[in-house]
């Protein structure tokens, strides 16, 4: 009884510490892939301070003292529009977020409530929509925008117009699909208690479904933005003169701006992250939750 | 009480008219043109077309003796294979692994999934000058090692690893936060009777955490074949016109490049749709084989 006792005890003792050595493993791997993906960061932003003839031969130690230096921001604010970059980029894509939401919670409304002869094909057309990348429509998009004289224009308005169009309809599909699926689980007794009060249906619509779905709004709103903000195609195509270049548009065109000057790149690639870095560190459950609800977009 | 209320007409027509006339304008009829286009000869983005090209589909006979088309299709084709091995295996990897700890799993969630709210274009720039020949990030971490001679990481032999490499890194922590939210679902009391069966970790991953993920791996599998197949930011910011000598196009950048550089709208038409038929062709095969796989 008692020799048994102290084999059983040892035994455990084995399994526990063969169990904290894989431990100690798997957190190394983890660590060794957190920090491939953490460093770069880091890295570009120590040589942002660092002077630009500097950066290609010593670009590992933290620049401080003599080698600490702000010139290459000072030299991205003089050089480059940053601010109307970002001015440019929020305008489009707060807009596109907005009408998104707009039309598509209308539209997942009525498909979710109301029945009608073409809801199947409706439905199914929507669906199909989601499959057609950018690529496949592009051309004809800029043909047709074309022809109404709003692109290739230098009126800013105009410009931003011809590219929150595209990305509204490219977002459209997703979000009323998304949203269906979350006004289809609400109990339809609410809406009946209010239509019975006298209520219409875009007060239904307002003030019951809209406050009760709100959370998936939210996926929604965060994951058109980001893609809107981050799609260099789209804006590629459309946004062609300086002043109505975007964040990212901007970025693209910087390697011909900066020449080798890599201090000054270093310095755009931080205003770039760092602000998406902040609002990360806030919302990042939220994001993260948007952006694979929008796994599904294809 | 359903039918009374939902039965007019008239709301209905306002909610779903605006949405509709987005998608009729803005994806089915352009997705149509696109196809009329891929047989007809227009030599500006802004000019109009010169009416049906002579034989018709001539634009799909010259798929087949571009030699960039078919450096492109290669590409391609090999950055959908790396995807889905690199991207979805790596990702798999480590949420089995992180599956085993309790503490600091949130952390890595986070710090894994960041790079993906970043702009492609941003990372693009970030990894040029890791990259860079005369003293970036990496040829100067080999000359620390004693490595004499940089490496141009954007000649033949390298432009491969320098091109795809990103874009992997890029989209680990999107696939790795699917399969953990499907691994979460799984009930916790399949691992505890597995354990008394005596089962180790390898068993537990084979038989239990393997199987019952197949679907969230499925689902994995068709996103990393239509995204691959829609790689444009990244390659486009860090290898530009098919650098070095044509060799690194892809079938993205190749359609923008003919379409804006070259001026043959018709051909960079055509070659949308080649994605287009492509992506359904390889995600309908993928996901028979897929299915039929049994455990």
């Amino acid at each position: 009884m008692f020799k048994r006792n102290v084999i059983g005890k040892n035994s455990i003792k084995i399994k526990r510490s063969n169990l904290s050595i894989s431990k100690i493993f798997i957190y190394l791997f983890l660590s060794f892939w957190a920090i491939t993906t953490i460093y770069p960061f880091v890295w570009v932003i120590l040589n942002s301070f660092r002077y630009k003839g500097e950066i290609r031969s010593d670009s590992f130690s933290i620049p401080m003292g003599d080698s600490f230096t702000l010139d290459n921001y000072i030299t991205a604010f003089e050089r480059v529009n940053i601010f109307g970059a970002y001015k440019n980029s929020l305008i489009i894509s707060i807009t596109v977020t907005i009408v998104v939401l707009l039309l598509g919670g209308f539209a997942a409304y009525a498909l979710a409530r109301y029945q009608f002869r073409l809801r199947t094909i409706v439905h199914s057309l929507i669906i199909a929509s989601m499959m057609f990348p950018v690529f496949s429509t592009i051309i004809p998009v800029f043909r047709m925008q074309f022809s109404w004289g709003i692109v290739n224009t230098s009126n800013l308005t105009l410009s931003q117009l011809s590219v929150i169009l595209p990305q509204i309809a490219g977002n459209l599909s997703f979000a009323i699909i998304v949203l269906m699926g979350y006004i289809q689980s609400l109990p339809i007794d609410m809406e009946e208690a209010a239509y019975l009060e006298g209520y219409n249906q875009l007060q239904i619509y307002f003030r019951i479904v809209v406050p009760i779905i709100k959370p998936s709004f939210a996926t929604v709103a965060i994951f058109t933005f980001l893609w809107s903000y981050n799609d260099l195609f789209t804006q590629m195509f459309f946004l062609r003169y300086r002043d109505t270049y975007t964040v990212t548009r901007l970025l693209n065109e910087i390697v011909s701006i900066a020449g080798i000057n890599y201090g000054l790149m270093a310095a755009a690639v931080v205003l770039v992250v760092v602000p998406v870095l902040i609002v990360y560190i806030f919302l990042q459950k939220n994001i993260i939750k948007g952006m694979t609800a929008g796994a599904i977009k294809g | 009480m359903k039918s009374v209320m939902y039965k007019k007409k008239a709301p209905l027509i306002l909610f779903l008219t605006p949405a509709l006339l987005f998608l009729c304008i803005y994806l089915y009829y352009p997705f149509v043109m696109n196809i009329i286009n891929s047989f007809s000869s227009i030599t500006g983005l802004g000019t109009s077309s010169k009416g049906f090209n002579n034989p018709w589909y001539s634009n799909y006979l010259k798929l087949f003796t571009d030699p960039i088309m078919r450096t492109a299709l290669k590409n391609t084709l090999l950055m959908t294979v790396f995807t889905i091995v690199f991207q979805v295996g790596m990702a798999l990897f480590l949420a089995l692994l992180i599956d085993n700890i309790s503490k600091g799993v949130q952390f890595f969630r986070t710090v894994y999934f960041f790079p993906i709210v970043i702009s492609a274009t941003a990372l693009g720039l970030l990894f040029n000058l890791i990259f860079l020949y005369d003293g970036g990030m990496l040829n100067q971490l080999l000359m620390k090692f004693g490595v004499e001679e940089f490496i141009d990481w954007k000649d033949q032999n390298h432009y491969l690893f320098t091109m795809s490499f990103p874009v992997m890194w890029q989209y680990v922590g999107f696939y790795f936060v699917i399969i953990l939210t499907g691994l979460n679902n799984i009930s916790p009391e399949i691992y505890e009777s597995s354990e008394i069966d005596g089962a180790n970790m390898f068993q537990r991953i084979r038989y239990i955490s393997l199987p019952l993920l197949h679907n969230v791996l499925g689902t994995c599998l068709i996103l990393s074949i239509t995204g691959a197949l829609k790689i444009f930011d990244l390659p486009w910011v860090m290898m530009g016109a098919g650098m070095p000598m044509d060799k690194s196009w892809l079938l993205g950048t190749y359609m923008y490049n003919q379409t804006f550089t070259m001026g043959d709208v018709d051909y960079g038409s055509t070659i949308s749709i080649i994605i287009v038929v492509l992506g359904v062709v390889i995600s309908k095969t993928a996901n028979k084989l897929y299915k039929e796989k049994d455990y």
